[in-house]
């Protein structure tokens, strides 16, 4: 079977720095992969050039590739809007729109695209919602500003707007680094769920939570990928020395 | 103890000199709204907003014709100055560092600097003279002129404030760039860029110069657009510098009519900017 995304040979430059140094690895369908390595190393930068978010950044070069059901997604003929239906992300800061309600948000992606129908958008607010698990908290209140959620909530909230164009691999970038731990329990509790369906990638500073959520770990450091296996090797038993220091918390 | 003492002196001298700054800063102003008040204030009656000029050796008339003209240049200029201005903001906005966008950034202000009546003079050769005839289109034309680069900066300023968060919440929802720029950043900027509009619209709607020899005026009522028609800045002009009294009396009514209306979208434009 081939993997869901491999990355090959991947590098990132911002003008004069190379902050991803060729990178590679495979990601396997419904697995959760977390990236870990220290502030600056580069996950943010390799994260967001599997869905080419890149490409509206001036300065930004990305060489090397990154594979989608074996299919090259920085190709000419490529549109990075139909490659980010596909994979989608969650940022670190909960980023809803601030000028639509609950439920516009949720179906956000249909609405900017001005394709959906009412019975059709009831259908996956509430489906998207539950998934969630935030429909409970919200199903009174769905035409009120999305501003008005707690922190947790509004982070739940963009999620659900991710899942809601149905994508096939969610990236995620420090999802909890805003949250409390109650919130970052939940969403924990939620990556588990949707592995059943999706692919799932995630930056964490956490790396209990890393070990917790991932089944394969990736390790990064000054912008190269030193280590990645399976995550209960890479925390009992990792093959790197400098792997070893970070996750006993002896530099980083 | 000597120090602090001049220190407090220093101090209240500063306090002092600013309050009388402020005053004169604030007096022509409050002079004008006085006086104006007070000249134009006999002149309004209904006839004044319902009928056009009379001529100089009748007492009465109005400035209807020029209150209309001027509301559909108002309207023909933002058709033609808030789509440029506006989509123009979104480019320089979502280009920022380009050298096309550094250019436009220039062009505009340059554009906003060049007097306003050498704008009337260009709208002169760019629709006067091909048309062969002063109208309502010229002095759109030259209105929309003035406009363009106060909305485009103003905009701009407005759309570079919205966070790139969102930008990217809207792109990584596989959302097309030109749809992201439009929904989600220029409706996030619109009490702002609304803002900006309304500024724009109160600036042309007193200007003079640049209607001269485009509009040209109108002592009558006219309704075809490539025809010169009368606008409240013009009768003003044209009554005040007249030798009648009964003119002289609708230039004064005029005047406050005009400074009504813009003090009120300055103050829309304000409340706008709040929200
Ligand atoms: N838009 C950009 N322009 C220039 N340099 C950038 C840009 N984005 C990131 N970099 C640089 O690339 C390097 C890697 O940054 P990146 O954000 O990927 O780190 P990170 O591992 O996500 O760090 P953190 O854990 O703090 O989020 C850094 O040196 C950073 O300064
Ligand atoms: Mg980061």
């Amino acid at each position: 079977m081939t993997p869901k995304v491999q990355i090959e040979n991947l590098s990132v430059h911002f003008s004069k720095t190379e902050a991803v140094k060729s990178v590679n690895m495979d990601v396997d369908e419904n697995s959760v992969t977390a990236i870990i390595g220290p502030s600056g190393c580069g996950k943010s930068t390799l994260l967001r050039s599997i869905n080419r978010m890149h490409d509206l950044v001036s300065g930004a070069k990305v060489s090397g590739k990154v594979l989608l059901d074996g299919e090259s997604i920085y190709e000419k003929n490529v549109d990075p809007v139909l490659i980010r239906r596909k994979i989608g992300m969650v940022f670190q800061k909960p980023n809803p729109f601030p000028a639509m309600s609950i439920y516009d948000n949720v179906v956000a992606g249909y609405k900017l695209n001005n394709r959906i129908k009412k019975r059709e958008a009831d259908e996956i607010v509430e489906s998207c919602l539950k998934r969630v698990a935030l429909w409970d908290e919200v199903k009174d209140r769905l035409k009120t500003s999305a501003m008005d959620l707690s922190g947790g909530q509004q982070q739940r909230l963009c999620i659900a707007r991710t899942i809601a164009i149905q994508p096939e691999v969610i990236l995620m970038d420090e999802p909890c680094s805003a949250l409390d731990p109650i919130a970052t329990y939940k969403i924990e509790e939620l990556i588990d769920e949707l592995q059943e369906r999706y692919t799932i990638i995630i930056v964490t500073h956490n790396m209990q939570q890393a070990a917790r959520v991932s089944d394969i770990t990736a390790f990064m450091y000054l912008g190269e990928m030193v280590e990645c296996g399976p995550t209960s090797k890479i925390f009992t038993t990792p093959e790197n020395k400098q792997t070893e220091d970070y996750i006993t918390g002896r530099f980083g | 103890m000597r120090s602090l003492h001049l220190r407090h002196f220093k101090s209240g001298l500063v306090v002092i000199s600013m309050i009388i700054a402020t005053i004169i800063v604030l007096l022509p102003l409050c002079f004008i709204f006085v006086n104006i008040i007070k000249m134009g204030l006999s002149s309004l009656s209904p006839e004044f907003f319902t009928s056009i000029p009379k001529p100089p050796d009748e007492s009465g008339g109005g400035v209807a014709n020029g209150l209309v003209g001027s509301g559909i240049m108002l309207v023909i200029s933002s058709l033609i100055g808030l789509p440029i201005g506006i989509l123009g903001a979104v480019y320089l906005s979502e280009h920022r560092h380009g050298t096309f966008a550094s250019f436009i950034r220039f062009c505009a202000d340059v554009l906003a600097g060049v007097p306003s009546i050498i704008t009337g003079m260009v709208a002169y050769v760019l629709v006067v003279v091909p048309f062969k005839s002063f109208s309502a289109i010229a002095g759109s034309v030259a209105l929309a002129l003035i406009m363009i680069p106060i909305v485009l900066r103003t905009a701009e300023e407005q759309l570079k404030m919205v966070p790139d968060t969102l930008r990217e919440a809207s792109l990584a929802l596989g959302v097309p760039h030109w749809r992201t720029s439009l929904k989600v950043i220029l409706k996030s900027a619109m009490g702002g860029v609304i803002t900006g509009i309304l500024l724009s619209v109160a600036r042309i709607a007193g200007e003079t110069a640049p209607l001269l020899f485009t509009a040209l005026g109108n002592q009558f009522w006219n309704w075809k657009l490539m025809q010169p028609m009368a606008a409240l800045p013009l009768q003003i002009f044209n009554f005040a510098i007249s030798p009648y009294d009964g003119w002289h009396k609708l230039a004064w009514g005029g005047a406050l009519v005009l400074v009504i209306i813009m003090f009120s979208i300055n103050l829309a434009a304000k409340s706008f900017g709040r929200r």
